[in-house]
């Protein structure tokens, strides 16, 4: 192979943001390392147990995907560096053609976990609304008129289904206390 | 006549007024779920797992099997009538059926597709009632030793037959493996990767990764890459099919069966191969050759058949031995563990009732799906139009109470939000999910296996080979990994000789 097989060339900081972002993947294989290192150290620090039969412990299979996450970063590192570029995924509802919206995918994990914080304190049904609410809005939506009733509507009748049909307790928080 | 017994039981258990109407929730669910588009039919399943915490076996898998089923029929009519297939499985019906649709003729393309699927489930099912007990009889006495090996067929062919690298489907399986270990070992109930959390102690639940793969990440994905203009419809009147049309279909709806069950059957992703394989036969086939790409009717008949047959098969090597072949499948057998019951060939012999009337709500099903295709397509293909923004917000929502539920934890909120970041990660960077889902549900089963039969061996490696099942089931893996390799000799070989 005669591409770039080594580090960032010596280029300028223009070319090496595109190198850096066209090569992007090799972030995966740095958080597969890490992880398998994650393993593999969790596994060999583990107090062995003396009362084991057999040659396979609860270390072995650790160690195994552990080891085998670290040979996997590195392929998939020279798999990269060769050209090799995994396929982004499509669908009905997508459009690979324009760059990601990183805005909507980030207010979404807000609003996410903003709505697991309040499901506790304010109860499964304004959590829910709000996360629906919420959600709708990052999304794109901005029916002030007709967004939160259908949010509220599908929470209430979801937090019935669960808690008084199914079986399955959600809390209610101070609103239910006081309907 | 057994089976027939068997059989007949079963239809005694579906038939109950309660159970029916599980089939129909399923059924209409699952159309619903397969005209929509981004939600597929393993995304619904995982989203439904909590019913599981309420309701009784029978009744949650008659349901699940009705989604399965039914997310086949409403696929084809997104692809028909929208041209944007969401599953790989849909390409096919998209090149003539939409075609069809163009020229006007989309009300036969929806019909030809619709009963193509009749047939095909029908067939399908025929042979799932024929096949499924022979293969769980002879499976029967398969011990630790046989069950560790066709998990590692199902690891290796997931990750070597589906998606197009294998490197990154092997890291994908890893990954799924690596979060099957967290937790307390389950037979010395030594700590791994809990950092001494008492809440990781407990495992992460497979309904999280499943709901946090499927849906969030998928939901976060779509958002990252939301269309601006979805496409429109093509409207379209209540499907019919001519005199002509038929003489050119009814071999396609009964070819379309061979190929796609014994493809359902064996891990080979589904129904993508089979239909595709239908579609190439149909097209050799044809008398009608100038009408290919254009909107050839065979084309859509065949491989619509060959999809709802490879269910069938799909459901064969679940039932009979655990082995999912598809993402559906693997949901279900997440589901199946929740209830503490484990597929396999003793499932015939230990819960009769929940197989047979799962079995037999497949042929009520079915009906069912006929008579609520052919007259409301028109209905259905309203779907269509919901905004995406609610959709997606739906399913967020959804997979939020489905996470909550497991155990009424913040924090498994949290770990869901994580799990669907990876899920984003992934499907940005080619990654295939699949693997990694059945690496979490399959993953801590084959570690049991695997440490059981090195006990009964007293710790001989040659325990894991000492049975004629397990040598044949390792054979089957050794030549899905060399495959390629002797593939790309053979064309080597063709071009220098």
């Amino acid at each position: 192979m005669t591409t770039r097989t080594t580090g960032i060339p010596p280029a300028p900081a223009g070319e090496r943001r595109t190198w850096l972002r066209d090569h992007s993947e090799l972030g995966v294989c740095v958080l597969l390392s890490v992880l398998g290192a994650l393993v593999l150290t969790d596994a060999l620090t583990m107090d062995v147990d003396i009362t084991q039969r057999g040659p396979v412990g609860p270390k072995t299979v650790p160690v195994v995907v552990g080891a085998g996450l670290l040979v996997i970063a590195a392929l998939l590192a020279v798999d990269v560096l060769r050209g090799g570029r995994g396929e982004a995924e499509g669908g009905e509802d997508v459009d690979l053609s324009e760059p990601a919206d990183w805005r909507t995918v980030l207010l979404l994990t807000g609003v996410f976990l903003g709505s697991a914080v309040l499901i506790e304190p304010a109860g499964f049904p304004v959590a829910g609304a709000l996360l629906f609410w919420g959600a709708a809005f990052a999304l794109g939506s901005r029916r002030t008129d007709r967004d939160p009733l259908i949010a509220a509507v599908l929470s209430l009748t979801t937090y019935v289904v669960f808690n008084n049909l199914l079986g399955v307790p959600l809390p209610g928080g101070p609103l239910m206390g006081v309907l | 006549m057994d089976t027939l017994n068997s059989l007949m039981d079963g239809f005694g258990t579906a038939l109950t007024p309660v159970n029916l109407l599980w089939a129909a929730l399923g059924v209409l669910l699952g159309t619903a779920i397969g005209v929509l588009p981004g939600i597929g039919p393993a995304m619904a399943v995982a989203l439904l797992l909590p019913v599981t915490y309420g309701l009784e076996p029978v009744g949650a898998f008659i349901m699940f099997a009705g989604i399965y089923y039914g997310a086949m029929f409403g696929g084809s009519t997104t692809s028909i009538l929208l041209n944007t297939p969401g599953e790989s499985a849909a390409v096919v019906a998209a090149m003539e059926g939409n075609p069809m649709a163009k020229s006007g003729r989309g009300a036969q393309a929806l019909a030809a597709a619709a009963i193509g699927h009749f047939a095909g489930g029908l067939i399908g099912t025929v042979l799932l009632v024929a096949l499924a007990p022979t293969v769980a009889d002879l499976a029967v006495d398969i011990g630790a030793p046989d069950y560790f090996a066709i998990m590692v067929l199902a690891f290796i062919a997931v990750t070597s037959v589906l998606g197009s690298s294998r490197i990154r489907g092997l890291a994908s399986l890893l990954i799924g493996l690596t979060l099957g270990l967290v937790g307390l070992d389950q037979m010395t109930g030594q700590q791994r990767l809990t950092f001494g959390s008492l809440q990781l102690a407990d495992g992460i639940d497979v309904v999280i990764v499943a709901v946090g793969l499927f849906a969030i990440g998928e939901a976060l994905w779509v958002a990252a890459h939301l269309r601006r203009r979805p496409g429109a419809p093509i409207p379209v009147g209540r499907p019919w099919l001519g005199r002509d049309d038929v003489r050119r279909t009814w071999k396609s709806w009964l070819r379309g069966p061979l190929i796609g069950f014994p493809f359902g059957a064996i891990p080979a992703g589904g129904a993508e191969i089979p239909t595709f394989l239908s579609y190439a036969t149909e097209k050799r086939l044809s008398k009608h050759p100038d009408d290919w790409g254009k909107g050839a009717i065979e084309g859509v008949a065949g491989p619509e058949s060959a999809a709802s047959a490879s269910a069938a098969g799909t459901l064969v090597s679940m039932l009979t031995l655990g082995l999912p072949t598809t993402a559906v499948a693997a949901v279900m057998l997440a589901a199946f563990q929740q209830y503490g019951i484990q597929p396999g060939p003793l499932l015939f012999e230990r819960e009769p009732d929940l197989v047979w009337g799962l079995i037999a709500s497949l042929f009520v099903g079915m009906v069912l799906l006929l008579a609520l295709n052919l007259p409301l397509a028109p209905v259905w293909a309203k779907l269509l139009r919901i905004p995406r923004p609610y959709l997606y917000a739906g399913i967020l929502f959804f997979a939020a109470v489905g996470a909550y539920a497991v155990g009424g934890e913040t924090v498994d909120l949290v770990i869901l939000l994580i799990i669907g970041l990876i899920g984003f990660g992934m499907r940005r960077y080619g990654l295939p999910v699949l693997p990694a889902v059945i690496g979490v549900i399959l993953g801590p089963n084959a570690e049991q296996q695997l440490r059981r039969a090195l006990q009964i061996s007293d710790g001989s490696v040659t325990g894991l080979v000492d049975t004629p099942f397990a040598v044949t089931v390792y054979a089957v893996t050794a030549l899905l990994l060399v495959w390629p390799l002797l593939r790309k000799l053979a064309t080597r070989g063709r071009r220098t000789g």
